[in-house]
């Protein structure tokens, strides 16, 4: 589904702090599997979400999603893709403070100026699937780091995306509420969405709901995935 | 078409939560600029309607008035004067006015003394010994129809009149200070013989033709003055525009003290609303869902201020006569006249303002989040 071909990916490029997140990443993820980046801090796992997410381009390389080249196109289309294709779930959350629930979760689908009545259902919806009907009025601030969570995650799928990306979801929670994570993911699986995560968690990395981990090491797979 | 209004219905609907989140601040910001809003408005509307007002009241009034000089000031029209214009030109019609100042110690005010038989108000007709008095006087001499009333006059005689009745209270910015008498009365009072005028007023057939009646005037009666409609008009234009520019320049101070503020909290971008943008683009906004989202925040705040504000003057100007201003705006008097305005709206001043109130805000709110705006989204993925 999504192909990724020589991905290089520099910050600061030509300036005396040139880093090299990424240095020639080749890796192809599949449709309705749970795919996970795995690897210590500074690897280049966020940087990979973001280039597969259309949220940041690669410095070289290309980026394929369905056999479409999209590493070449301007910020409109890749915004486009980004919110009709992707949902994402941040490691800190992202949620915005002061809005309610129920707002946070139907932020992405503002611009797409859809109906009304249909999106305040479908966001009612997701959150009474997360089993947050009760506190879809709260201001997230209020919301413990779990609920938190589940409003994150039913923002990313609010526009129904075929792919989810998480950015070390578990990193902010105990073992409990990361076994209940896990079980989201494991019904989002059976809902046929594409997911990729990073995590270097144990709990994640070794779970049964997990297809496929793929190790990355400054930037590189130095053993390929498994 | 639908889409498009369907995206604007959810962008203003996240605005206004978004503002909602700050109450206090916004709730203030909102109270000062409307404040603003309607000290402006209120010197506008106000003196624009008195202008209107004035224009009015001297569409009414003779053409041409001739007052005569004596060592350059002003004197009693002889008799004869009268007869001397009738020969010219294109005058319409000639009259003899008589009226006069009177200063009433009692209240310390003047009065304006006037025969109506030869003067604007021709259709009163007033028996000798009677009065018709202006809703001021009657307040300040607390007076009533059927009242007596003395003057002492300038002779020295005691004069006692009888009050026929008050004129009506919509007449009150002309006739506030009015005592309307019989022209027997008049010159008995300040001693005038018959046939002498205090000036004469003139119509001219032709409106286009009073500067050369006027010509012809001056070299008729050289020892005229010659007062024009439109002299009197454009005089009362400057005082209008002057009295405005005061007020303006008194309030100009607060005005500043505003933009700086209102600048202030529009363009200062918070670490917060930083990182909120960038959430935002992270999640599929794009930069211009973010820009039309903050004009939408600069224009309701902005537009709510400005209609709020006026409206609040036009009642503050047209209903509550303009209680704030009053002093300042018409003029020194003992007697005020109480008056209510026509209301009369100019479009190009209520432009004029919404361009200088509205219009910088709302770019003072845009114009800073364009530089947040265009940052890469991964920023989020990486902070």
């Amino acid at each position: 589904m999504i192909k990724l071909t020589n991905i290089r990916k520099a910050y600061n490029q030509g300036q005396h702090n040139e880093f090299w997140a990424l240095n020639g990443i080749d890796l192809e993820i599949e449709a309705q599997k749970v795919t996970a980046l795995s690897g210590p801090s500074g690897s280049g796992k966020s940087t990979l979400l973001s280039i597969v997410g259309c949220m940041a381009r690669p410095t070289s390389g290309r980026v394929q999603l369905a056999g479409r080249d999209i590493s070449g196109l301007p910020e409109r289309f890749l915004t486009d893709i980004r919110r009709s294709t992707f949902g994402f779930i941040f490691q800190q959350y992202n949620l915005i403070k002061g809005l309610s629930a129920r707002d946070n979760v139907m932020l992405p689908a503002y611009p797409l100026g859809g109906d009304w009545r249909a999106l305040h259902e479908r966001a009612d919806l997701l959150l009474d699937t997360f089993k947050l009907g009760h506190r879809r009025n709260a201001p997230v601030e209020w919301l413990s780091g779990g609920e938190q969570q589940r409003v994150a995650i039913a923002r990313a799928l609010i526009n129904d995306p075929q792919v989810l990306i998480a950015d070390e979801p578990t990193a902010n929670l105990d073992t409990a509420l990361s076994r209940e994570f896990l079980s989201i993911l494991e019904s989002l699986k059976q809902q046929c969405k594409t997911i990729l995560l990073s995590s270097h968690d144990p709990l994640v990395v070794e779970s049964s709901v997990v297809d496929r981990v793929v190790r990355l090491r400054d930037g590189h797979l130095p053993g390929g995935a498994e | 078409m639908k889409i498009w209004i369907a995206k604007q219905k959810a962008l203003i609907d996240f605005t206004l939560s978004s503002l909602a989140r700050r109450k206090l601040k916004n709730l203030g910001l909102l109270l000062v600029y409307t404040l603003i809003v309607f000290l402006l408005a209120s010197v506008m509307l106000f003196t624009h309607a008195l202008r209107h007002e004035a224009a009015q009241v001297l569409k009414g009034t003779p053409e041409v008035i001739v007052q005569r000089m004596v060592a350059g000031r002003h004197d009693l029209i002889p008799p004869g004067y009268i007869e001397k214009l009738g020969r010219i030109r294109g005058v319409q019609h000639i009259e003899g006015r008589l009226w006069g100042y009177f200063y009433d110690p009692l209240v310390k005010a003047n009065y304006t003394f006037m025969s109506p038989t030869a003067g604007n108000i021709n259709e009163i007709q007033i028996a000798a010994r009677e009065i018709v008095i202006g809703a001021a006087v009657a307040r300040a001499r607390g007076l009533a129809a059927g009242n007596l009333i003395s003057f002492r006059s300038y002779t020295g005689k005691l004069f006692v009149f009888t009050v026929a009745s008050v004129l009506p209270h919509d007449a009150e910015l002309v006739s506030a200070d009015l005592i309307l008498l019989s022209e027997a009365d008049y010159r008995a009072f300040f001693d005038i013989p018959v046939g002498f005028y205090t000036d004469i007023a003139l119509s001219v057939a032709n409106p286009q033709e009073v500067r050369n009646i006027a010509g012809k005037l001056a070299e008729t009666l050289p020892d005229a003055r010659l007062i024009l409609r439109e002299e009197v008009l454009r005089t009362y234009e400057s005082i209008f525009n002057w009295r405005e520019g005061i007020v303006l320049v008194l309030l100009s101070g607060s005005i500043l003290a505003f933009a700086i503020f209102a600048w202030e909290k529009a363009s200062g971008l918070s670490a917060e609303e930083k990182r909120e943008i960038g959430i935002l683009k992270a999640i599929g906004w794009e930069t211009g869902d973010v820009l039309k989202m903050k004009f939408w925040e600069g224009a309701l705040v902005s537009l709510t201020a400005f209609l709020l504000g006026y409206i609040a003057a036009y009642l503050h100007v047209f209903h509550f006569s303009t209680a704030l201003f009053e002093p300042v705006l018409k003029g020194w008097s003992v007697l005020y006249p109480r008056f209510e305005l026509v209301p009369v709206v100019d479009g190009f001043q209520v432009a004029t303002l919404f361009f200088f109130t509205v219009f910088p805000y709302t770019v003072a709110t845009i114009v800073p989040i364009w530089r947040a705006a265009i940052t890469d989204p991964d920023a989020v993925m990486r902070g």
